[in-house]
């Protein structure tokens, strides 16, 4: 009687499986019991063992590729039998029952012990590792090793030690005490190990909460919790952003364009700037405010991409990319969110000014959450900003400009202003970005909401 | 206070001790005619006489053994060692008999008996007289190991051994001998075994060391302190049983060692002062502990060779600039 092996749920939260390598090739002798492969689950690399006795008929999974728990991806049947029901009958995760076996006692405890073996750095160290090797090196290194059913597109497995981050025993602890990414320490030790006075240097250079904290005169206090939520990555996020960096480099970038009406926002801001001098802001100051709203309404935009986890914050931090002599610089509007729109005017003008006579400190360019960056007044119709990392996401802001527009059916003149969003895909879905696209236009084209 | 040799130091431990307890007394090669070859026994024969005060032939295991004895009858014998390389020999009453003897009799002999003599290197004594044994006699449960690197050490650390009901090891240094110190005359000194002591303290990183090699680690952080670093040198007087809180404390606090001791590194007491704080301080280290020890050859002759082999003031500085990643 034939067996089907199936993607087994081998830590109580797998949602799927990478088949990191058949142990058994197609023909040998199986015993029930024996290890027939290693699968990488969200948590450590498990055994999966045969719950039959035979000969091991086909494998249905390549080496290096992912399954849904309870796809079928092997087949052990006694050499004579017919199993070609069994396989023509396996397709995608939908096909496989929903019931996956639940994992045996004695693989928990496996898994428990592997997990225990190899602590914290592995996940840091893997994703290290998987960014800063070449696509085409790994997949060269790691052919497919099975002509398999499906086509192979292999995703590769992580590479070695190669790009390890190497770190003393304090400086993880102390980056782990202060919430700090290892990945972005530079390490002065042998090596490259990242030891105590870098740590040290890192949280020196990072702005402190309590220096962002509290803004005078601001209408909004920020609120008593954390400043933000870190989520463990999914099995699915992890994929994502495995593949994804493989195909466009260390960040996976796309772009999504969407062009407002800025006619009431023009009208606003002739209407303030008749009130007087002081009423007078910028369109970027608008776009700023609009964008810190937006960011408050879709924190999942509002987040770093930390290697094993994301951040996302509670808080929203501008930084504002200005273009100075030899370069350009991002000063932050620390809790934009909750500044009056005459705060961000005179904050965004003041750091500007300061930007370009180089007279920033340290903490005030350091620690946004998201970024703006307005080539508008160079007359710049669109064009695509480069995420400044960690960060997930940044708007680039084009000019405004007269254009010939069909409004309920007439043809007509308005002012328009393009935007275009690059968007980290390991965090940010197209979706997930266009949604707050949406919100950032309708907070655009109803300015008055900013005032709300 | 009076500042006396360590010689001395251990004349007055014996002398205090012997008068104390009349049940106390010392065997050895030249102890009672010659006042000891180093003088650490001087008026002690005149003092106490010849029953409490005894001259063997050269016999390390015999007169050893002779001790064990008298040790289960209810004496308190001090035995000499000229030094501990003659020592070797008597290792079979040291080891099989007085470290054994409260466990193998089902508690009914304890052996409250005291093995002291020089250990470790002088001056060009060569392979087979400059050796430091205190990792063999630390690997054997049953017996204390103290390493007093100053008279006052050598003074408590002394009468605490003869008081304590189990054998213990004392080992102290001929290059110690002559080394001065402070050691008060109006009150009793004693020392804890098992206790160490943080003799100099700072916040870079620790020098973890003992006995004669406290010299050294306490040149070699002078030298340091010039240079800005200041480090913490911790004394372990005892290396059986070891203070593994003084250990942990200390790596905790500056986050890097440097382990130094006299002897060779394999197996060596730094080998378990690592191990502890491997144990104990995974979290805490911010760079590889560094040992630092003699040379794995047999102690050369050669005046050039034998300062090569040694560990020194200048080998621990390279190696506290090591863990602190100063080039």
């Amino acid at each position: 009687m034939a067996t089907k092996v199936v993607m087994e749920a081998l830590s109580p939260t797998m949602e799927e499986g990478r088949l990191v390598k058949w142990l058994k090739n197609e023909g040998d002798q199986v015993k029930n019991g024996e290890t027939l492969a290693e699968v990488e689950t969200d948590k450590a690399i498990m055994e999966l063992v045969a719950r039959g006795e035979g000969v091991l008929r086909k494998r249905l999974l390549p080496e290096n590729e992912a399954a849904p728990v309870g796809q079928l991806i092997a087949v052990i049947a006694p050499p004579d039998e017919n199993i070609d029901a069994l396989i023509s009958g396996a397709g995608g995760a939908s096909a496989a029952p929903s019931a996956a076996p639940p994992p045996p006692a004695d693989v928990v405890a496996k898994a428990n012990e592997t997990a225990g073996a190899s602590p914290v750095p592995r996940t840091g160290a893997q994703a290290q590792g998987e960014t800063s090797t070449p696509p085409q090196e790994k997949v060269t290194s790691t052919p497919p090793a099975t002509p398999a059913s499906r086509p192979a597109a292999a995703a590769p497995a992580p590479s070695g030690n190669g790009g390890r981050t190497r770190s003393s025993p304090l400086a993880r602890r102390m980056a782990s005490e202060r919430g700090l990414d290892l990945q972005a320490v530079q390490g002065s030790g042998p090596g490259g190990r990242i030891i105590k006075r870098d740590i040290e240097a890192a949280v020196a250079a990072a702005p402190s909460a309590q220096q962002a904290a509290p803004v005078p005169g601001s209408l909004f206090p920020v609120p008593e919790g954390p400043d933000f939520r870190d989520a463990p990555l999914t099995q699915i996020r992890k994929t994502i952003a495995r593949r994804l960096s493989e195909s466009i480099g260390p960040i996976p970038t796309f772009y999504l364009t969407a062009e407002f009406d800025m006619e009431r926002v023009a009208e606003m801001r002739t209407a303030m700037a008749a009130m007087g001098d002081e009423y007078k802001v910028s369109f970027n100051d608008i776009v700023l405010k609009a964008v810190a709203t937006a960011l408050s309404q879709h924190p999942e935009v509002n987040a770093h991409w930390l290697g094993d986890k994301i951040r996302y914050f509670n808080r929203v931090h501008i930084g504002m990319a200005v273009a100075i002599e030899d370069g350009l610089i991002t000063p932050v509007i620390f809790d934009a969110d909750r500044k009056r729109m005459s705060e961000i005017s005179r904050e965004a003008r003041e750091l500007a000014k300061r930007a370009r006579e180089r007279k920033l400190k340290p903490e005030e360019y350091t620690g946004s959450t998201f970024s703006v960056s307005n080539l508008g007044m160079f007359g710049i119709d669109q064009f695509t900003a480069i995420i400044n990392p960690p960060e997930v996401g940044i708007l680039a802001v084009g000019a405004l400009e007269e254009k010939p527009v069909v409004v309920d059916g007439q043809l007509t003149q308005r002012k328009r202003m393009r935007v275009t969003m690059s968007c980290d895909h390991r965090v940010v879905d197209g979706a997930l970005g266009a949604r707050f696209l949406q919100t950032l236009r309708r907070l655009i084209e109803n300015p008055l909401m900013l005032v709300y | 206070m009076p500042v006396i040799t360590y010689r001395d130091a251990l004349n007055q431990a014996l002398r205090e001790e012997m008068q104390r307890d009349d049940r106390v007394f010392l065997m050895g090669e030249e102890v009672a005619v010659y006042q000891g070859a180093y003088k650490v026994s001087k008026g002690l024969l005149q003092e106490f006489g010849e029953m409490r005060v005894v001259d063997t032939p050269i016999t390390e295991l015999g007169f050893a053994g002779v001790g064990v004895g008298a040790a289960m009858v209810g004496l308190r014998p001090v035995i000499e060692f000229m030094t501990w390389n003659f020592a070797l020999l008597a290792l079979d009453q040291v080891v099989n008999a007085a470290a054994k003897m409260l466990y193998m009799s089902g508690g009914q002999y304890n052996i409250p008996m005291v093995f002291r003599g020089p250990n470790g290197a002088a001056l060009q004594l060569s392979a087979q007289h400059s050796q430091a044994w205190e990792s063999w006699l630390a690997h054997i449960p049953g017996l204390k190991v103290v390493t007093p690197g100053t008279p006052y050490d050598a003074k408590g650390l002394l009468k605490s051994a003869i008081r304590d009901d189990n054998p213990v090891i004392v080992l102290e240094g001929e290059m110690l001998y002559n080394t001065k110190g402070e050691v008060p005359d109006d009150e009793e000194v004693i020392i804890p075994i098992g206790k160490a002591e943080l003799k100099r303290e700072g916040s870079h990183a620790s020098i973890i060391t003992h006995g004669k090699m406290i010299l050294v680690a306490l040149q070699a952080a002078d030298q340091l302190a010039k240079e800005g670093i200041n480090v913490d040198v911790v004394d372990l007087r005892t290396v059986r049983p070891m203070d593994v809180d003084a250990i942990t404390s200390t790596v905790r606090k500056t986050n890097r060692a440097v382990v130094l001791e006299e002897g060779w590194e394999i197996a060596g007491i730094g080998a378990q002062v690592v191990d502890f704080v491997q144990r104990e301080c995974f979290d805490d280290l911010d760079a590889p502990v560094v040992r630092v020890h003699q040379a794995d050859v047999p102690m050369p002759y050669a005046k050039n060779l034998e300062r090569a082999a040694k560990p020194d003031v200048a080998k621990t500085i390279a190696a506290v600039k090591k863990v602190m990643y100063i080039e």
